[in-house]
């Protein structure tokens, strides 16, 4: 993240560069079920974010070292495609992919409950088809739903926003430029049901009492999103009873 | 890697002792073990030092080298982290490519470091767009015995204020080496606290006992004002609840106050 500031990012009306106001998330679409061959999928379009996610499992541990005795493994791919971003992208997993790699995994392990599939693996690939700014939050947002459209026992789902500062002042869910001419982003996953905060970074520079609010912000973020996935969920359940009752 | 039976073992009885507030080292839930660090350890490198954070074991050196600046920063110097878990560190370190725990250890200790600006970078330019040092932090972890992020941002601190800069002048766009050497224009000085969460305890400086058996954990990297530069959440398969998170960052902001003054005067 530069200091740079190429372009004021929020006017003088507190109104921000795509005409959000600072407590105002995009517009979400997600769907639930898009891939037929994966066990469980989702797709979301969050401003110009494209992120489809695929879920596989649980099923054999491959390669076998990674089984754990007592619980089941996620294994997590974080992918952005080449054509994702304004300079092509090469496919090889970069340094950022490794770590949101993980990062994401460690914000689902908590929702899933593992105990139940010792000795296996749940295979969650996330492909950034466009990325428009917090692609990590929106892409747990969308493994969440695979996930549970996997039909894998879950406490909760996942859902994830980030807040963050652009021109010194605090907003929620942050598009590109914001997140890289910005001062802060503090991207947060949660299950507001039991107030479990599963992935918590952050990078740039806020005081104490900022970051609280920043938490804050994104966490009601979180609960706006959270209503969206319910819906998507329960949007395919209808259909395939509608589909029966025919 | 201990066998889940024993962890299980291993986890009750730590989490029955914290629940009286008690370690097993005898130590307080906030308190460090013993900090070693001993600057300018490795002769040949441009900066360095060692830290002991009880038994963990790291060397941080830094190299100074040139290079071309990225295109959307022409006239800043470059930093780059890197972090290698050598194998002789850990009987659970092997050889290979950087996995996933090197990563985010350099990832995190790089973000405390640039999100600071601890170290002025538009000195290290020397022709805008063409021209600029690059600065290489390289965290070699030497003996594992948990908590290497604190530990790898102390030693990368500590080298970074030992770093010497030889001095230069540019003659036809080169570079040409001059007596006598300047220091590593540093202006702020991060410090990563690393919290540890063992059932609903939080802790701090998390010995290997600790984390194996650990839910989550939580680091939060302050800079000298007190503001917050940055966070990682990893570990485990477990979370923070809100409230956690702000009851960490109090802490963190008292705690960074005492660490730094540890590096900063050494």
């Amino acid at each position: 993240m530069t200091t740079k500031k190429t372009e004021k990012l929020i006017d003088k009306k507190g109104i921000r560069l795509d005409g959000r106001k600072v407590d105002e998330l995009r517009p979400v679409k997600m769907a639930v079920g898009v891939l037929p061959n994966a066990d469980g999928s989702a797709y979301l379009e969050q401003g110009r974010n494209k992120i489809l996610a695929g879920v596989y499992g649980p099923k054999e541990a491959h390669p076998r070292h990674i089984a754990q005795q007592d619980r089941a493994v996620i294994q997590c791919r974080y992918h952005m495609a080449p054509f994702s971003v304004d300079e092509r992208k090469s496919p090889a997993p970069s340094r950022r992919d490794v770590e949101l790699s993980k990062v994401i995994r460690e914000a689902l392990e908590p929702a899933v409950f593992l105990e139940y599939y010792p000795r296996t693996s749940i295979q969650v690939y996330i492909e950034v088809l466009q990325a428009d700014g917090g692609t990590r939050c929106a892409g747990i947002t969308t493994a969440a739903l695979a996930l549970a459209d996997a039909g894998i026992p879950m406490r909760d789902l996942v859902v994830a926003c980030a807040a963050g500062k652009a021109d010194g002042t605090l907003v929620v869910d942050l598009m590109d430029t914001e997140d890289k001419v910005g001062d802060a982003d503090v991207p947060v996953a949660y299950m507001p049901n039991l107030n479990a905060v599963t992935l918590l970074q952050m990078d740039g520079n806020l005081s104490v009492t900022e970051f609280e609010t920043a938490v804050n912000m994104a966490l009601e973020g979180c609960n706006k999103l959270y209503a969206i996935q319910k819906e998507a969920l329960k949007s395919r359940y209808v259909v395939a009873e509608e589909a029966k009752e025919e | 890697m201990t066998s889940p039976i024993v962890m299980n073992i291993k986890k009750k009885r730590i989490t029955e002792l914290l629940a009286a507030g008690k370690r097993t080292d005898g130590r307080e839930p906030t308190e460090y073990r013993e900090i070693q660090i001993e600057p300018g350890v490795i002769e040949r490198a441009e900066g360095s030092a060692r830290v002991h954070l009880g038994k963990t074991d790291v060397v941080v050196g830094v190299k100074i080298g040139t290079g071309t600046p990225f295109p959307d920063t022409p006239d800043t110097g470059v930093l780059t982290v890197n972090a290698e878990l050598v194998p002789l560190a850990s009987p659970d370190f092997e050889p290979g490519p950087p996995n996933e725990d090197s990563v985010e250890l350099a990832r995190v200790v790089d973000r405390g470091i640039r999100e600071s600006k601890a170290i002025d970078l538009e000195k290290l330019c020397v022709e805008p767009g063409n021209l600029v040092f690059v600065v290489f932090v390289d965290v070699y972890v030497l003996n594992y015995d948990g908590n290497l992020i604190d530990a790898s941002t102390l030693a990368a601190l500590a080298a970074l204020l030992n770093t010497k800069m030889f001095k230069y002048a540019v003659e036809e766009g080169a570079i040409v080496k001059k007596p006598g050497y300047d220091p590593l224009p540093m202006v702020n000085y991060p410090i990563a606290v690393t919290f540890t969460k063992i059932g609903n305890k939080l802790i701090l400086d998390a010995g290997i006992d600790e984390e194996e058996v650990m839910d989550a954990r939580l680091t939060m990297t302050m800079d000298k004002d007190g503001n917050i530069c940055a966070i990682q959440k990893g570990g485990g398969s477990g979370y923070f609840t809100k409230e956690e998170i702000f009851e960490a960052a109090k802490i963190a902001s008292e705690k960074t106050v005492e660490l730094r003054k540890i590096v900063v005067k050494s």
